[in-house]
Protein backbone atom coordinates (compact mmCIF):
# COMPACT_ATOMS: atom_id res chain seq x y z
CA UNK A 1 0.00 0.00 0.00
CA UNK A 2 2.93 2.21 0.98
CA UNK A 3 5.01 1.52 -1.62
CA UNK A 4 2.04 1.45 -4.02
CA UNK A 5 1.43 4.92 -2.66
CA UNK A 6 5.09 6.57 -2.94
CA UNK A 7 5.37 4.81 -6.51
CA UNK A 8 2.11 6.73 -7.06
CA UNK A 9 3.37 9.97 -6.56
CA UNK A 10 6.56 9.59 -7.93
CA UNK A 11 4.37 8.83 -10.94
CA UNK A 12 2.99 12.14 -10.27
CA UNK A 13 6.13 14.07 -10.13
CA UNK A 14 7.24 13.13 -13.22
CA UNK A 15 3.71 14.15 -14.90
CA UNK A 16 4.45 16.99 -13.57
CA UNK A 17 7.59 17.67 -14.65
CA UNK A 18 6.74 16.29 -18.45
CA UNK A 19 4.22 18.84 -18.61
CA UNK A 20 6.40 21.84 -17.60
CA UNK A 21 9.00 20.43 -20.26
CA UNK A 22 5.81 20.44 -22.65
CA UNK A 23 5.23 24.21 -21.90
CA UNK A 24 9.08 25.17 -22.12
CA UNK A 25 9.37 26.35 -25.63
CA UNK A 26 5.78 28.07 -25.77
CA UNK A 27 6.37 30.06 -22.56
CA UNK A 28 10.23 30.94 -23.91
CA UNK A 29 8.29 32.19 -27.25
CA UNK A 30 6.03 34.13 -25.30
CA UNK A 31 8.25 35.83 -22.67
CA UNK A 32 10.85 36.52 -25.96
CA UNK A 33 8.06 37.91 -28.57
CA UNK A 34 5.94 39.51 -25.43
CA UNK A 35 6.51 39.79 -21.83
CA UNK A 36 10.17 41.15 -22.10
CA UNK A 37 10.02 43.42 -24.94
CA UNK A 38 6.57 44.33 -22.78
CA UNK A 39 9.16 45.42 -19.79
CA UNK A 40 11.88 47.19 -21.38
CA UNK A 41 9.09 49.67 -23.17
CA UNK A 42 7.52 50.40 -19.95
CA UNK A 43 11.36 50.83 -18.61
CA UNK A 44 12.17 53.02 -21.55
CA UNK A 45 9.49 55.12 -20.93
CA UNK A 46 10.53 56.59 -18.41
CA UNK A 47 14.15 57.37 -19.86
CA UNK A 48 15.60 59.88 -22.46
CA UNK A 49 16.32 56.33 -25.40
CA UNK A 50 16.70 57.33 -29.04
CA UNK A 51 17.14 55.37 -31.46
CA UNK A 52 20.54 55.17 -31.73
CA UNK A 53 21.41 55.18 -28.09
CA UNK A 54 19.14 52.62 -26.49
CA UNK A 55 21.61 51.46 -23.64
CA UNK A 56 23.32 54.49 -22.44
CA UNK A 57 19.92 56.62 -21.43
CA UNK A 58 19.36 57.61 -18.44
CA UNK A 59 16.51 57.02 -16.01
CA UNK A 60 14.44 60.81 -15.98
CA UNK A 61 11.10 59.61 -14.32
CA UNK A 62 7.76 61.00 -15.49
CA UNK A 63 9.33 63.55 -17.69
CA UNK A 64 7.87 62.11 -21.03
CA UNK A 65 4.53 61.06 -19.59
CA UNK A 66 4.01 64.78 -18.63
CA UNK A 67 5.15 66.31 -22.44
CA UNK A 68 2.52 63.36 -23.60
CA UNK A 69 -0.12 64.65 -21.49
CA UNK A 70 0.88 68.62 -22.68
CA UNK A 71 0.85 67.23 -26.35
CA UNK A 72 -2.47 68.27 -28.22
CA UNK A 73 -1.64 66.04 -31.55
CA UNK A 74 -1.92 63.22 -28.53
CA UNK A 75 -4.67 63.74 -27.30
CA UNK A 76 -6.10 64.48 -30.90
CA UNK A 77 -5.00 60.47 -31.10
CA UNK A 78 -6.43 59.51 -28.00
CA UNK A 79 -9.70 60.91 -29.33
CA UNK A 80 -9.06 59.56 -32.32
CA UNK A 81 -8.90 56.23 -31.96
CA UNK A 82 -12.09 56.17 -29.18
CA UNK A 83 -14.50 57.32 -32.24
CA UNK A 84 -12.98 54.75 -34.42
CA UNK A 85 -13.13 52.59 -32.10
CA UNK A 86 -16.73 53.22 -30.26
CA UNK A 87 -18.11 53.65 -33.36
CA UNK A 88 -17.44 51.15 -35.52
CA UNK A 89 -17.41 48.03 -33.33
CA UNK A 90 -21.31 48.80 -32.82
CA UNK A 91 -22.05 49.58 -36.52
CA UNK A 92 -19.77 46.10 -37.20
CA UNK A 93 -21.95 44.06 -34.55
CA UNK A 94 -25.39 45.21 -36.17
CA UNK A 95 -24.13 44.40 -39.95
CA UNK A 96 -22.32 41.63 -38.51
CA UNK A 97 -25.60 40.32 -36.53
CA UNK A 98 -27.55 40.41 -40.09
CA UNK A 99 -25.12 38.57 -42.10
CA UNK A 100 -24.86 36.01 -38.82
CA UNK A 101 -28.60 35.46 -39.00
CA UNK A 102 -28.26 35.13 -43.42
CA UNK A 103 -25.50 32.47 -42.77
CA UNK A 104 -27.47 30.47 -40.19
CA UNK A 105 -30.54 30.05 -42.60
CA UNK A 106 -30.57 26.96 -44.75
CA UNK A 107 -30.20 27.92 -48.90
CA UNK A 108 -28.55 26.61 -51.69
CA UNK A 109 -25.53 28.91 -52.38
CA UNK A 110 -24.85 29.18 -48.77
CA UNK A 111 -20.95 27.73 -48.80
CA UNK A 112 -20.30 30.53 -51.80
CA UNK A 113 -22.26 32.94 -49.95
CA UNK A 114 -19.91 31.78 -46.29
CA UNK A 115 -16.72 32.04 -48.61
CA UNK A 116 -17.81 35.53 -50.04
CA UNK A 117 -17.80 37.21 -46.83
CA UNK A 118 -15.15 35.92 -45.44
CA UNK A 119 -12.99 37.82 -48.38
CA UNK A 120 -12.75 41.17 -47.22
CA UNK A 121 -11.50 39.61 -43.83
CA UNK A 122 -8.99 37.84 -46.01
CA UNK A 123 -7.52 40.94 -47.61
CA UNK A 124 -4.32 42.00 -46.08
CA UNK A 125 -5.32 45.39 -44.55
CA UNK A 126 -3.12 47.23 -46.66
CA UNK A 127 -4.53 45.97 -49.57
CA UNK A 128 -7.87 46.97 -48.71
CA UNK A 129 -6.48 50.41 -47.61
CA UNK A 130 -4.71 51.17 -50.90
CA UNK A 131 -7.69 49.96 -52.42
CA UNK A 132 -9.87 51.81 -50.74
CA UNK A 133 -7.57 54.92 -50.78
CA UNK A 134 -7.96 54.26 -54.70
CA UNK A 135 -11.39 54.01 -54.84
CA UNK A 136 -12.32 57.59 -52.68
CA UNK A 137 -10.05 59.24 -54.69
CA UNK A 138 -11.44 62.77 -54.67
CA UNK A 139 -10.62 63.09 -58.35
CA UNK A 140 -10.72 60.13 -60.01
CA UNK A 141 -12.70 58.06 -57.13
CA UNK A 142 -15.30 55.20 -58.64
CA UNK A 143 -17.19 56.71 -54.99
CA UNK A 144 -17.72 59.97 -55.88
CA UNK A 145 -18.47 59.18 -59.48
CA UNK A 146 -21.25 56.64 -58.88
CA UNK A 147 -22.50 59.00 -55.89
CA UNK A 148 -22.24 62.22 -58.54
CA UNK A 149 -24.28 59.67 -61.50
CA UNK A 150 -27.26 58.85 -58.69
CA UNK A 151 -27.06 62.32 -57.89
CA UNK A 152 -26.90 62.28 -54.27
CA UNK A 153 -24.16 64.38 -54.17
CA UNK A 154 -23.24 67.49 -56.50
CA UNK A 155 -19.80 67.92 -55.97
CA UNK A 156 -16.98 65.41 -55.39
CA UNK A 157 -15.99 64.96 -51.72
CA UNK A 158 -12.43 64.90 -50.46
CA UNK A 159 -13.62 61.78 -48.52
CA UNK A 160 -9.38 61.41 -47.55
CA UNK A 161 -8.15 64.72 -47.50
CA UNK A 162 -10.81 66.12 -45.51
CA UNK A 163 -9.89 65.65 -41.85
CA UNK A 164 -13.18 65.30 -40.29
CA UNK A 165 -14.23 63.12 -43.72
CA UNK A 166 -10.86 60.94 -42.89
CA UNK A 167 -11.73 59.44 -39.72
CA UNK A 168 -15.27 59.08 -41.05
CA UNK A 169 -13.53 56.88 -44.53
CA UNK A 170 -11.83 55.25 -41.87
CA UNK A 171 -14.30 53.86 -39.79
CA UNK A 172 -16.14 52.91 -43.22
CA UNK A 173 -13.73 51.04 -44.20
CA UNK A 174 -12.63 49.03 -40.80
CA UNK A 175 -16.26 48.14 -40.73
CA UNK A 176 -16.12 46.80 -44.15
CA UNK A 177 -13.04 44.68 -43.53
CA UNK A 178 -13.96 43.14 -39.89
CA UNK A 179 -17.51 42.89 -40.57
CA UNK A 180 -16.96 39.04 -41.66
CA UNK A 181 -15.32 38.41 -38.26
CA UNK A 182 -17.99 39.88 -36.07
CA UNK A 183 -20.03 37.91 -37.90
CA UNK A 184 -18.51 34.54 -37.84
CA UNK A 185 -18.23 35.07 -33.41
CA UNK A 186 -21.96 35.80 -33.65
CA UNK A 187 -22.64 32.76 -35.79
CA UNK A 188 -21.35 30.11 -33.42
CA UNK A 189 -22.99 31.87 -30.97
CA UNK A 190 -26.56 31.15 -32.82
CA UNK A 191 -25.45 27.57 -33.43
CA UNK A 192 -24.58 27.30 -30.12
CA UNK A 193 -28.11 28.26 -28.87
CA UNK A 194 -30.63 25.58 -28.93
CA UNK A 195 -32.59 24.89 -32.32
CA UNK A 196 -35.80 25.06 -31.60
CA UNK A 197 -35.91 28.62 -30.64
CA UNK A 198 -35.53 29.32 -34.13
CA UNK A 199 -38.35 26.95 -35.09
CA UNK A 200 -40.39 28.82 -32.69
CA UNK A 201 -38.76 31.96 -34.01
CA UNK A 202 -40.37 31.07 -37.93
CA UNK A 203 -43.77 30.15 -36.94
CA UNK A 204 -45.71 32.54 -39.73
CA UNK A 205 -47.85 34.53 -36.86
CA UNK A 206 -45.12 36.20 -35.44
CA UNK A 207 -42.90 38.78 -38.02
CA UNK A 208 -39.29 38.16 -37.28
CA UNK A 209 -38.30 41.37 -36.07
CA UNK A 210 -40.65 40.46 -32.88
CA UNK A 211 -38.87 36.94 -32.09
CA UNK A 212 -35.68 38.08 -33.12
CA UNK A 213 -35.95 41.17 -30.01
CA UNK A 214 -37.78 38.47 -27.63
CA UNK A 215 -36.02 34.77 -28.34
CA UNK A 216 -32.92 35.38 -30.14
CA UNK A 217 -31.61 38.51 -28.97
CA UNK A 218 -31.01 38.07 -24.97
CA UNK A 219 -30.32 34.32 -25.78
CA UNK A 220 -27.66 36.03 -27.68
CA UNK A 221 -26.67 38.64 -25.46
CA UNK A 222 -23.47 37.50 -23.32
CA UNK A 223 -21.94 36.13 -27.09
CA UNK A 224 -22.37 39.91 -28.10
CA UNK A 225 -20.96 41.93 -25.44
CA UNK A 226 -17.87 39.19 -25.56
CA UNK A 227 -17.63 39.56 -28.75
CA UNK A 228 -17.79 43.53 -28.65
CA UNK A 229 -15.19 43.68 -25.90
CA UNK A 230 -12.74 41.48 -27.57
CA UNK A 231 -13.44 43.67 -31.06
CA UNK A 232 -12.90 47.00 -28.82
CA UNK A 233 -9.42 45.85 -27.45
CA UNK A 234 -8.84 44.86 -30.90
CA UNK A 235 -9.95 48.56 -32.59
CA UNK A 236 -7.98 50.37 -30.16
CA UNK A 237 -4.75 49.44 -31.23
CA UNK A 238 -5.66 50.19 -35.04
CA UNK A 239 -2.44 50.79 -37.06
CA UNK A 240 -1.94 49.68 -40.77
CA UNK A 241 -5.38 51.09 -41.86
CA UNK A 242 -4.51 54.41 -39.97
CA UNK A 243 -1.23 54.92 -41.59
CA UNK A 244 -1.79 54.32 -45.14
CA UNK A 245 -5.00 56.55 -45.14
CA UNK A 246 -3.64 59.28 -43.03
CA UNK A 247 -0.74 59.49 -45.26
CA UNK A 248 1.19 60.77 -41.91
CA UNK A 249 -1.29 63.74 -41.41
CA UNK A 250 -0.93 63.88 -37.64
CA UNK A 251 -4.62 65.18 -37.37
CA UNK A 252 -6.34 61.80 -38.17
CA UNK A 253 -3.29 59.54 -36.14
CA UNK A 254 -4.35 57.17 -33.73
CA UNK A 255 -2.52 56.20 -30.74
CA UNK A 256 -0.42 53.18 -32.47
CA UNK A 257 0.45 55.45 -34.97
CA UNK A 258 1.64 58.50 -32.85
CA UNK A 259 3.51 56.35 -30.62
CA UNK A 260 5.17 54.38 -33.95
CA UNK A 261 5.78 57.88 -35.38
CA UNK A 262 7.64 59.33 -32.66
CA UNK A 263 9.68 55.78 -31.66
CA UNK A 264 10.70 55.06 -35.12
CA UNK A 265 10.24 58.35 -37.55
CA UNK A 266 11.84 60.90 -34.56
CA UNK A 267 14.07 57.82 -33.08
CA UNK A 268 12.77 59.48 -29.45
CA UNK A 269 12.60 55.49 -27.73
CA UNK A 270 11.53 56.79 -24.37
CA UNK A 271 9.03 59.19 -25.71
CA UNK A 272 7.29 57.37 -28.07
CA UNK A 273 7.51 54.05 -25.50
CA UNK A 274 5.54 56.59 -23.20
CA UNK A 275 2.80 56.89 -25.68
CA UNK A 276 2.84 53.08 -25.75
CA UNK A 277 2.60 52.64 -22.35
CA UNK A 278 -0.20 54.77 -22.12
CA UNK A 279 -2.29 52.95 -24.90
CA UNK A 280 -1.37 49.70 -23.22
CA UNK A 281 -3.05 51.69 -19.80
CA UNK A 282 -6.11 51.97 -21.84
CA UNK A 283 -5.80 49.04 -23.02
CA UNK A 284 -5.53 47.14 -19.06
CA UNK A 285 -8.46 49.70 -18.24
CA UNK A 286 -10.59 48.21 -21.11
CA UNK A 287 -9.66 44.62 -20.10
CA UNK A 288 -10.98 45.34 -16.98
CA UNK A 289 -14.47 44.84 -18.10
CA UNK A 290 -13.76 41.94 -20.14
CA UNK A 291 -12.67 40.21 -16.57
CA UNK A 292 -15.98 39.11 -15.84
CA UNK A 293 -16.99 37.66 -18.82
CA UNK A 294 -14.14 35.86 -19.24
CA UNK A 295 -14.55 34.07 -15.95
CA UNK A 296 -17.52 32.27 -17.53
CA UNK A 297 -15.14 31.33 -20.40
CA UNK A 298 -12.10 29.70 -18.29
CA UNK A 299 -14.47 27.56 -16.31
CA UNK A 300 -15.91 25.85 -19.49
CA UNK A 301 -12.48 24.50 -19.57
CA UNK B 1 -59.70 28.98 -47.31
CA UNK B 2 -57.92 28.63 -51.03
CA UNK B 3 -57.90 32.09 -50.77
CA UNK B 4 -55.86 32.16 -47.49
CA UNK B 5 -53.05 29.47 -48.66
CA UNK B 6 -52.35 31.79 -52.29
CA UNK B 7 -51.90 34.49 -49.82
CA UNK B 8 -49.15 32.63 -47.09
CA UNK B 9 -47.77 31.13 -50.50
CA UNK B 10 -47.44 34.86 -51.82
CA UNK B 11 -46.05 36.48 -48.64
CA UNK B 12 -43.56 33.19 -48.46
CA UNK B 13 -42.21 34.51 -52.12
CA UNK B 14 -41.97 37.98 -51.18
CA UNK B 15 -39.87 36.83 -48.72
CA UNK B 16 -37.99 34.62 -50.47
CA UNK B 17 -37.08 37.45 -52.86
CA UNK B 18 -36.21 39.91 -49.80
CA UNK B 19 -33.94 37.33 -48.69
CA UNK B 20 -32.46 37.09 -52.11
CA UNK B 21 -32.06 40.55 -52.84
CA UNK B 22 -30.29 41.28 -49.04
CA UNK B 23 -27.81 37.80 -49.71
CA UNK B 24 -27.34 39.87 -53.25
CA UNK B 25 -26.70 43.37 -51.46
CA UNK B 26 -24.19 41.69 -48.65
CA UNK B 27 -22.53 39.96 -51.85
CA UNK B 28 -21.66 43.02 -53.80
CA UNK B 29 -20.51 44.99 -50.67
CA UNK B 30 -17.73 42.68 -49.96
CA UNK B 31 -16.51 41.60 -53.62
CA UNK B 32 -16.96 45.16 -55.08
CA UNK B 33 -13.33 46.79 -53.75
CA UNK B 34 -11.86 43.72 -54.79
CA UNK B 35 -13.98 43.51 -58.14
CA UNK B 36 -13.03 47.10 -58.98
CA UNK B 37 -8.99 46.27 -58.07
CA UNK B 38 -8.89 43.79 -60.76
CA UNK B 39 -10.96 46.14 -63.25
CA UNK B 40 -8.13 49.07 -62.37
CA UNK B 41 -5.47 46.49 -62.64
CA UNK B 42 -6.22 45.53 -66.54
CA UNK B 43 -6.79 48.65 -67.58
CA UNK B 44 -3.96 50.64 -69.75
CA UNK B 45 -2.54 54.05 -67.95
CA UNK B 46 -5.22 55.88 -71.14
CA UNK B 47 -7.88 54.43 -69.75
CA UNK B 48 -6.72 53.93 -65.77
CA UNK B 49 -9.03 56.62 -64.91
CA UNK B 50 -12.57 55.93 -66.31
CA UNK B 51 -15.24 54.83 -64.21
CA UNK B 52 -16.73 52.36 -66.38
CA UNK B 53 -18.18 49.11 -64.58
CA UNK B 54 -17.09 46.79 -66.80
CA UNK B 55 -13.65 47.41 -68.87
CA UNK B 56 -13.76 47.49 -72.14
CA UNK B 57 -10.30 47.17 -73.19
CA UNK B 58 -8.14 44.72 -71.38
CA UNK B 59 -4.27 45.09 -70.82
CA UNK B 60 -1.89 42.67 -68.81
CA UNK B 61 0.57 45.84 -68.97
CA UNK B 62 0.41 45.90 -65.07
CA UNK B 63 0.91 42.72 -64.19
CA UNK B 64 3.85 42.29 -66.50
CA UNK B 65 5.53 45.20 -64.62
CA UNK B 66 4.57 43.85 -60.84
CA UNK B 67 6.49 39.96 -62.19
CA UNK B 68 8.98 42.16 -64.02
CA UNK B 69 9.93 44.15 -60.93
CA UNK B 70 12.99 42.71 -58.93
CA UNK B 71 12.02 44.31 -55.68
CA UNK B 72 8.17 43.02 -55.37
CA UNK B 73 9.82 39.54 -56.51
CA UNK B 74 12.09 39.22 -53.36
CA UNK B 75 9.26 40.86 -51.24
CA UNK B 76 6.84 38.22 -52.54
CA UNK B 77 9.94 35.21 -51.53
CA UNK B 78 10.45 36.80 -48.53
CA UNK B 79 6.78 37.02 -47.38
CA UNK B 80 6.09 33.20 -48.48
CA UNK B 81 9.27 32.48 -46.27
CA UNK B 82 8.54 34.36 -43.27
CA UNK B 83 4.73 33.67 -43.32
CA UNK B 84 5.52 29.45 -44.12
CA UNK B 85 8.11 29.38 -41.25
CA UNK B 86 6.19 31.34 -38.84
CA UNK B 87 3.64 29.28 -39.26
CA UNK B 88 5.73 25.90 -38.71
CA UNK B 89 7.28 27.23 -35.60
CA UNK B 90 3.76 27.98 -34.05
CA UNK B 91 2.26 24.86 -34.79
CA UNK B 92 5.69 22.96 -33.06
CA UNK B 93 5.12 25.16 -30.16
CA UNK B 94 1.87 25.14 -29.46
CA UNK B 95 1.01 21.29 -30.27
CA UNK B 96 3.75 20.64 -27.44
CA UNK B 97 2.26 23.14 -25.59
CA UNK B 98 -1.95 22.00 -25.73
CA UNK B 99 -0.97 18.74 -24.88
CA UNK B 100 -0.70 19.09 -21.22
CA UNK B 101 -2.78 21.83 -21.47
CA UNK B 102 -5.48 20.10 -22.99
CA UNK B 103 -5.32 16.88 -21.60
CA UNK B 104 -4.17 17.73 -17.64
CA UNK B 105 -5.18 19.52 -14.78
CA UNK B 106 -2.22 20.80 -12.88
CA UNK B 107 -1.40 24.00 -10.94
CA UNK B 108 -0.71 26.95 -13.55
CA UNK B 109 -2.55 25.49 -16.24
CA UNK B 110 -5.28 28.38 -16.36
CA UNK B 111 -2.72 30.86 -15.28
CA UNK B 112 -1.13 30.12 -19.07
CA UNK B 113 -4.35 30.11 -20.94
CA UNK B 114 -4.87 33.05 -19.38
CA UNK B 115 -1.19 34.70 -20.26
CA UNK B 116 -1.91 33.64 -23.79
CA UNK B 117 -5.39 35.35 -23.88
CA UNK B 118 -3.68 38.57 -22.65
CA UNK B 119 -0.77 38.34 -25.35
CA UNK B 120 -3.42 38.28 -27.48
CA UNK B 121 -4.55 41.40 -26.72
CA UNK B 122 -1.87 43.63 -26.51
CA UNK B 123 -1.12 46.73 -28.48
CA UNK B 124 1.78 45.60 -30.59
CA UNK B 125 3.44 49.04 -30.50
CA UNK B 126 3.52 48.74 -26.79
CA UNK B 127 6.49 45.72 -27.58
CA UNK B 128 8.03 47.77 -30.30
CA UNK B 129 11.06 49.14 -28.48
CA UNK B 130 11.50 46.10 -26.22
CA UNK B 131 11.68 44.17 -29.51
CA UNK B 132 13.64 46.03 -31.12
CA UNK B 133 16.24 45.92 -28.56
CA UNK B 134 16.05 42.49 -28.42
CA UNK B 135 16.59 41.97 -32.29
CA UNK B 136 19.42 44.70 -32.08
CA UNK B 137 20.98 42.29 -29.29
CA UNK B 138 20.52 39.13 -31.47
CA UNK B 139 21.96 41.15 -34.49
CA UNK B 140 18.93 40.28 -36.35
CA UNK B 141 17.94 43.97 -37.48
CA UNK B 142 16.95 43.74 -41.09
CA UNK B 143 16.50 39.40 -41.09
CA UNK B 144 13.80 37.12 -41.83
CA UNK B 145 14.13 35.94 -38.24
CA UNK B 146 13.40 39.26 -36.39
CA UNK B 147 10.26 39.06 -38.48
CA UNK B 148 9.61 35.63 -37.62
CA UNK B 149 10.05 36.62 -33.16
CA UNK B 150 7.87 39.14 -33.76
CA UNK B 151 5.45 37.50 -35.64
CA UNK B 152 4.86 34.56 -32.89
CA UNK B 153 3.11 37.44 -30.84
CA UNK B 154 0.45 37.25 -33.10
CA UNK B 155 0.09 33.52 -33.98
CA UNK B 156 1.18 31.53 -30.76
CA UNK B 157 -2.18 32.99 -28.79
CA UNK B 158 -4.77 31.97 -30.78
CA UNK B 159 -3.26 29.10 -32.13
CA UNK B 160 -2.70 27.76 -28.37
CA UNK B 161 -5.97 28.58 -27.58
CA UNK B 162 -7.14 26.62 -31.03
CA UNK B 163 -4.96 24.15 -30.12
CA UNK B 164 -5.97 23.52 -26.55
CA UNK B 165 -9.88 23.17 -27.31
CA UNK B 166 -9.20 20.98 -30.60
CA UNK B 167 -7.21 18.58 -28.15
CA UNK B 168 -9.67 18.58 -25.36
CA UNK B 169 -12.12 17.38 -27.79
CA UNK B 170 -10.14 14.06 -28.04
CA UNK B 171 -11.82 11.09 -26.38
CA UNK B 172 -10.07 10.04 -23.03
CA UNK B 173 -10.02 6.27 -23.96
CA UNK B 174 -7.79 7.13 -27.22
CA UNK B 175 -5.21 8.43 -24.27
CA UNK B 176 -5.94 5.70 -22.45
CA UNK B 177 -5.61 3.03 -24.61
CA UNK B 178 -2.20 4.26 -26.08
CA UNK B 179 -0.60 5.01 -22.13
CA UNK B 180 -1.68 0.62 -21.60
CA UNK B 181 0.63 0.10 -24.83
CA UNK B 182 3.24 2.17 -22.75
CA UNK B 183 3.57 4.99 -25.58
CA UNK B 184 5.35 7.75 -24.26
CA UNK B 185 3.68 11.46 -23.91
CA UNK B 186 6.07 12.61 -27.34
CA UNK B 187 4.77 8.94 -29.10
CA UNK B 188 1.35 9.86 -27.96
CA UNK B 189 1.15 13.68 -29.07
CA UNK B 190 3.11 12.88 -32.27
CA UNK B 191 1.54 8.96 -33.64
CA UNK B 192 -1.78 9.31 -31.79
CA UNK B 193 -3.08 12.60 -31.59
CA UNK B 194 -1.53 14.03 -34.18
CA UNK B 195 -2.99 12.22 -36.95
CA UNK B 196 -6.05 12.53 -35.25
CA UNK B 197 -5.60 16.50 -34.73
CA UNK B 198 -4.57 16.91 -38.48
CA UNK B 199 -7.50 18.74 -39.78
CA UNK B 200 -7.29 21.16 -37.05
CA UNK B 201 -3.33 21.28 -37.55
CA UNK B 202 -4.17 22.54 -41.15
CA UNK B 203 -7.34 25.04 -39.90
CA UNK B 204 -5.32 27.03 -37.31
CA UNK B 205 -1.90 26.77 -39.62
CA UNK B 206 -3.94 28.31 -42.68
CA UNK B 207 -5.15 31.21 -40.12
CA UNK B 208 -1.10 31.73 -38.72
CA UNK B 209 -0.01 32.31 -42.12
CA UNK B 210 -2.63 34.58 -42.97
CA UNK B 211 -2.09 36.30 -39.97
CA UNK B 212 1.98 36.34 -40.90
CA UNK B 213 1.43 36.91 -44.47
CA UNK B 214 -0.96 40.49 -43.45
CA UNK B 215 1.21 41.62 -40.85
CA UNK B 216 2.76 45.08 -41.71
CA UNK B 217 3.84 46.88 -38.56
CA UNK B 218 6.69 44.77 -37.29
CA UNK B 219 7.52 44.04 -40.98
CA UNK B 220 7.75 47.99 -41.33
CA UNK B 221 9.91 48.38 -38.52
CA UNK B 222 12.50 45.52 -38.67
CA UNK B 223 13.09 45.88 -42.38
CA UNK B 224 15.02 48.63 -43.78
CA UNK B 225 16.45 47.49 -47.42
CA UNK B 226 14.20 46.30 -50.18
CA UNK B 227 15.63 43.05 -50.34
CA UNK B 228 14.28 42.79 -46.51
CA UNK B 229 10.49 43.87 -47.38
CA UNK B 230 7.57 41.69 -47.02
CA UNK B 231 5.21 42.38 -49.72
CA UNK B 232 2.67 44.06 -47.48
CA UNK B 233 5.42 46.82 -47.24
CA UNK B 234 6.44 47.45 -50.13
CA UNK B 235 3.07 47.78 -51.26
CA UNK B 236 2.53 50.67 -48.66
CA UNK B 237 5.69 52.20 -49.74
CA UNK B 238 5.15 52.14 -53.56
CA UNK B 239 5.16 55.68 -54.70
CA UNK B 240 5.51 57.39 -57.77
CA UNK B 241 6.87 60.53 -58.69
CA UNK B 242 4.82 62.56 -56.80
CA UNK B 243 2.08 61.71 -54.52
CA UNK B 244 -0.14 63.06 -57.36
CA UNK B 245 1.26 60.41 -59.36
CA UNK B 246 1.08 57.36 -57.73
CA UNK B 247 1.02 54.62 -60.33
CA UNK B 248 -2.30 53.43 -59.16
CA UNK B 249 -2.84 50.58 -62.20
CA UNK B 250 0.43 49.05 -60.58
CA UNK B 251 -0.45 49.19 -57.02
CA UNK B 252 -3.81 47.15 -58.14
CA UNK B 253 -2.02 44.76 -59.96
CA UNK B 254 0.29 44.32 -56.77
CA UNK B 255 -2.89 44.46 -54.75
CA UNK B 256 -4.65 41.59 -56.68
CA UNK B 257 -1.29 39.17 -56.93
CA UNK B 258 -1.18 39.78 -52.92
CA UNK B 259 -4.24 38.52 -52.44
CA UNK B 260 -5.16 35.93 -55.33
CA UNK B 261 -3.49 33.23 -52.92
CA UNK B 262 -5.66 34.05 -50.03
CA UNK B 263 -9.31 34.19 -51.51
CA UNK B 264 -7.86 31.14 -53.54
CA UNK B 265 -7.52 29.67 -49.85
CA UNK B 266 -10.22 30.79 -48.27
CA UNK B 267 -12.52 29.76 -51.23
CA UNK B 268 -11.34 26.42 -50.87
CA UNK B 269 -11.32 26.11 -46.87
CA UNK B 270 -14.08 28.58 -46.01
CA UNK B 271 -15.91 25.31 -44.16
CA UNK B 272 -12.39 24.72 -41.69
CA UNK B 273 -11.15 28.32 -41.49
CA UNK B 274 -15.06 29.51 -40.19
CA UNK B 275 -14.63 26.74 -37.53
CA UNK B 276 -11.18 27.53 -36.62
CA UNK B 277 -11.63 31.50 -36.57
CA UNK B 278 -14.76 30.39 -33.89
CA UNK B 279 -12.59 27.76 -32.14
CA UNK B 280 -9.87 29.99 -31.24
CA UNK B 281 -11.61 33.18 -30.15
CA UNK B 282 -14.70 33.87 -28.33
CA UNK B 283 -17.36 31.21 -27.37
CA UNK B 284 -19.92 33.29 -25.18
Amino acid sequence: MTSEFVQLKHQMRKSNLYHWLFLTPCLVTLILCAGWPLLRTVYFSFTDATLDNLRGSSFIGVENFISLARDHDWWRAVLNTFVIAFVSVPMETVLGMVIALILHRNFRGRGWMRAVVLIPWTIPTIVSARIWAWMLNDVYGIVNELLLRMSIIVAPVPWIASSSLSIASMIMVDVWKTTPYMALLLLAGLQGLPQDCFEAAEVDSIPFSKSFVKIILPLMKPTIIVAMIFRTLDAVRIFDLVYILSSGNSANATMSVYARKHLVDYTDVGFGSAAATALLFFIAFLSVLYVPFNRRKMQDL
Amino acid sequence: MIKQENKWRYKKIIKNVAFCLLCLLVAACCIFPFYWAVVSSLRDSASLFSTELWPSSITLNNYKSVFCDVTFGHSFMNSVVVAFLTTLLTLMVCLLAAYPLARHRFPGRKRVLMIALSVSTLPHVAVLSGLFELIRILDIYNEKSALILSYMIITVPFTLWAMTNFMNSIPKEIEEAAIMDGASKYVILTKVFFPILKPAVVTTGLLAFIAAWNEFLFALTFTLTNQARTVPVSLALFTGASQHELPWGLIMAASVVVTMPLILLVVIFQRRIISGLTTGAVKG
